[in-house]
């Protein structure tokens, strides 16, 4: 059960914060609360899903929030100049995977440090959409773009059953496919998984390219939901989705983590600004309270690692 | 008659149960080169660490400049007047020659303004002092290897040291560089400094050092007057112990080869024109002091530093190794040297380690079979009796001995053809030792071609069929189990040809 520590405290952080809303402000359970804290994180939740599977490579991506907006504002244009509203969201899920692959080539090929590489495509992308869109938002979607979002029966099913195929076959596969297997050697001891004829490059290279194409996925079911697109969409979000995997107990070093520790991250981040407000404290809490809930996970994951050490350590020393 | 400035006395030092230095005395006299010598691991590195304040020692004590050292530490080394020179010079590549020599000399108050002039005229008069002229203004990086040497030179000389330990300062250096380091050797000497001076090249020695204590398994065997020493008699002290560990050697009839090396090179690791050949049912042993390029050229047989000239045949057919992968398609299989580093997963259990690079046998179709990945992993716990709670426990927590027999049980798993094990039992203890020795044989027997790189010369000489000897990224000679001994073995790898030699 020690493999999952970092998730069971989590979960029971949770549990704990679920409580003292139950009692004190039980309105926070209604369906359409609920319904609304999960369609407003899902996209946070398919992005972190990504995000996952690089930092258990030991790489980081902070170019996801960039990434986002410019997948949002393409669908919307494309979806605008006529094209079939499926294709439009395959395209835009296309150019999140193009601009992913172009970091991965970077890190993995190139061999820049992740966290410059992404800073700078973070940046260039932001800037290149600001200047190229010169801040408009995309306007006067066509009807069929929006009955999908705009529909409240359909969207939410489909928001809801694409998280759960999408946690459930990348959390079930990296637990049981090779190709999981070569991430999570990977992000252990890069040098070994070299040595035991795995290709560590390609797989930082797919892992970067995978979560480009996942975040296009998430800016496609957050531009559904509204009348217009906003060009400044997804400022911020790699911060969330950092947070909300390393929360979940992914060390930030690689090689440890999972994708139920992430999906638990996720929501206890989502949750807590919204109960804020529930429980009648000012919402201007939030950041700082989320900051809390970040630095005592990172403590505690830092405590309980070199724990580990020790006690390995310890082990080694008997014959 | 000259005082001692250093006096090391009955030192002993052990890392994690293994001793390293057993009772060590060692003494350096004002202007005296006093070398170090004995076989890698024989504990000079050890030593001079105590001296340099990098290690403290369990036991015994240290006398500096008259003074007891009662705690030793690099600041109160330094602050005695010891200084050391690497192999490998340390210093700040992006800073220039005049601020490299700055930063151990001159006081670092925050809010002191830097007076540029008087840190260039310093460094040139320092420079000079060692006997060089090298521009202050220089980067380092611009720098070549002897001229990097110089710099530190310097800095020892302005740091006022009385005592300067110098580990294998020539092993980068050509003919002409090391003529005029000992101009500088032998300046440094008439100012009184005292050097030690450690390094492998045994001609050196009888040229500018004036004693020479040999180090063999952690402790002084003898002391010399350097001059007039011969050079066989220095290699029969430091090789000395009788091989009585009895190694479980059976002779296996040999088959086809398996693996023929011809004319391998690696430019960027020094690996240089390697031939060889290895026999189903062989052990071929690699022997060769740190840095001749036994693990480079095991690195470029497995495809991690691939040749960029020469051929590889495995079993008579010429085979493309560009990577790891490809070595495993082709059947080798590789224990890398530092299993921490290179050869295990610590923070993963038992059954990943074992089926990561076979992954194909324990899945279908990418998909992992964990009952069939246990069972694997709990054969080999049992065939190689590896001591664990359980096949699900972390490699972290085996013992050296056990995680190096996960290492090789990673490679037994892809059925290799050839296995390479570099340093097979470095830091093992005895009984997983000659467990790990006896599965070799049982491999060999079962018609493996084995190639042991390895350090300890009784290994060598127990357990293998043929020992190729590397000196300087190449094979020096290729010597059969009957001819071979430890006096051969040295001769070869310190760079004497055996022509003449009576060992």
């Amino acid at each position: 059960m020690k493999r999952y520590g970092q998730e069971i405290s989590v979960a029971i952080a949770i549990a704990t914060l679920a409580a003292v809303l139950a009692y004190a402000a039980p309105g926070y359970f209604s369906g359409e609360n609920l319904s609304d804290l999960f369609l407003s994180n899902m996209p946070v939740l398919v992005v972190a899903v990504g995000m996952t599977l690089v930092i258990l490579t030991g790489e980081i991506d902070v170019s996801v929030g960039s990434i986002f907006a410019i997948c949002g504002v393409a669908a919307g244009v494309i979806a605008k100049a006529g094209v079939p509203v499926l294709f439009a969201c395959l395209a835009a899920c296309a150019i999140g995977a193009a601009l992913g692959a172009l970091n991965g080539v970077l890190v993995a090929y190139v061999r820049i440090p992740s966290i410059v590489v992404t800073l700078a495509t973070m940046t260039a992308l932001r800037d290149g959409l600001r200047w190229t869109t010169q801040g408009a938002w995309v306007e006067n979607l066509p009807r069929s773009f929006q009955w999908f979002g705009l529909t409240q029966g359909a969207y939410p099913v489909a928001a809801l059953l694409t998280a759960v195929v999408l946690v459930g076959t990348v959390g079930w596969g990296i637990r049981n496919l090779a190709a999981g297997r070569a991430i999570y050697a990977t992000g252990s001891n890069a040098e070994a998984a070299r040595v035991s004829g795995i290709n560590t490059r390609r797989v930082v290279f797919l892992v970067f390219a995978a979560t480009g194409a996942l975040t296009g996925l998430a800016a496609v079911f957050n531009s559904v939901r509204f009348n217009q697109i906003p060009s400044n969409a997804g400022l911020g979000l790699e911060l969330k989705v950092i947070a909300a995997v390393v929360v979940g107990g992914t060390a930030i070093t690689g090689g440890r983590g999972s994708i139920a520790g992430t999906v638990l991250g996720v929501v206890l981040l989502g949750a807590i600004g919204p109960a804020l407000i529930f429980l009648g404290t000012s919402a201007y809490w939030e950041q700082a309270l989320q900051g809390i809930v970040i630095l005592s996970a990172i403590t505690i994951e830092a405590l309980r690692s070199r724990a580990e050490t020790r006690e390995a350590g310890l082990a080694a020393h008997r014959v | 008659m000259p005082v001692p400035i250093l006096y090391a006395h009955l030192i002993s030092k052990s890392f994690e149960g293994v001793r390293a230095l057993k009772g060590v005395s060692f003494e350096l006299l004002s202007g005296e080169v006093h070398a170090l010598v004995g076989e890698n691991g024989a504990g000079k590195s050890t030593l001079i660490k105590i001296m340099t304040g990098a290690v403290f020692a369990d036991s015994g004590a240290l006398t500096i400049g008259g003074q007891t050292v009662a705690h030793n530490s690099p600041g109160v080394a330094r602050s005695l007047g010891v200084a050391a020179i690497y192999q490998q010079p340390s210093l700040f590549s992006h800073l220039t020659v005049a601020e490299n020599i700055a930063l151990v000399l001159e006081e670092a108050r925050p809010w002191r303004r830097i007076n540029w002039k008087a840190r260039r005229e310093r460094a040139r008069a320092l420079i000079e002092k060692a006997g060089a002229s090298i521009d202050p203004e220089r980067l380092v990086s611009t720098l070549s290897m002897p001229e990097q040497q110089i710099v530190e030179i310097a800095k020892a000389i302005g740091a006022n040291a009385r005592i300067l330990v110098m580990d294998e300062p020539t092993a980068s250096l050509t003919e002409l560089e090391v003529e005029s380091l000992f101009k500088v050797i032998a300046e440094l000497k008439s100012q009184g400094v005292g050097i030690i001076y450690i390094s492998h090249r045994l001609e050196e020695i009888s040229k500018i050092a004036d004693r020479v204590t040999v180090l063999r398994d952690g402790e002084a065997i003898a002391t010399r007057d350097a001059p007039s020493v011969d050079r066989s008699e220095l290699i029969q002290l430091m090789v000395g112990r009788a091989v009585n560990a009895v190694f479980p050697k059976r002779r296996v009839q040999l088959g086809d080869i398996v693996l023929r090396l011809h004319e391998i090179s690696n430019r960027a690791t020094g690996v240089t024109s390697v031939s060889l050949e290895v026999r189903k049912g062989e052990i071929l042993g690699i022997a060769g002091l740190v840095g001749s390029g036994r693990t480079q050229l095991a690195e470029t047989i497995f495809g991690l530093t691939p040749s960029d000239s020469g051929e590889i045949f495995i079993q008579g057919t010429p085979a493309a190794v560009r990577s790891p992968a490809d070595a495993i398609r082709h059947g080798i299989g590789y224990v890398p040297e530092d299993r921490r580093k290179h050869g295990v997963i610590l923070e993963m259990p038992i059954t990943v380690n074992t089926s990561l690079a076979d992954l194909d046998a324990v899945s279908h179709g990418g998909l992992i079979h964990s009952a069939d990945e246990s069972a694997m992993a709990e054969r080999f716990v049992e065939q190689l009796r590896i001591k664990t709670p359980s096949v699900h426990a972390n490699v972290g927590m085996l013992s050296g001995g056990n995680q190096q027999k996960v290492a090789l049980s990673r490679w037994l798993a892809t059925n290799p053809k050839i296995l390479i094990l570099d340093e097979p039992t470095q830091g093992v203890d005895v009984g997983s030792k000659s467990e790990i020795h006896a599965l070799m044989v049982d491999l060999a027997e079962r018609g493996l071609a084995i190639i042991m790189i390895s350090s300890e010369l009784p290994e060598l000489l127990g357990m293998s069929d043929r020992i190729a000897v590397m000196r300087d990224g190449t094979i020096a000679s290729i010597l059969s189990r009957e001819e071979a001994t430890q006096e051969k073995i040295l001769l070869l790898a310190f760079g004497h040809a055996l022509a003449g030699q009576t060992a």
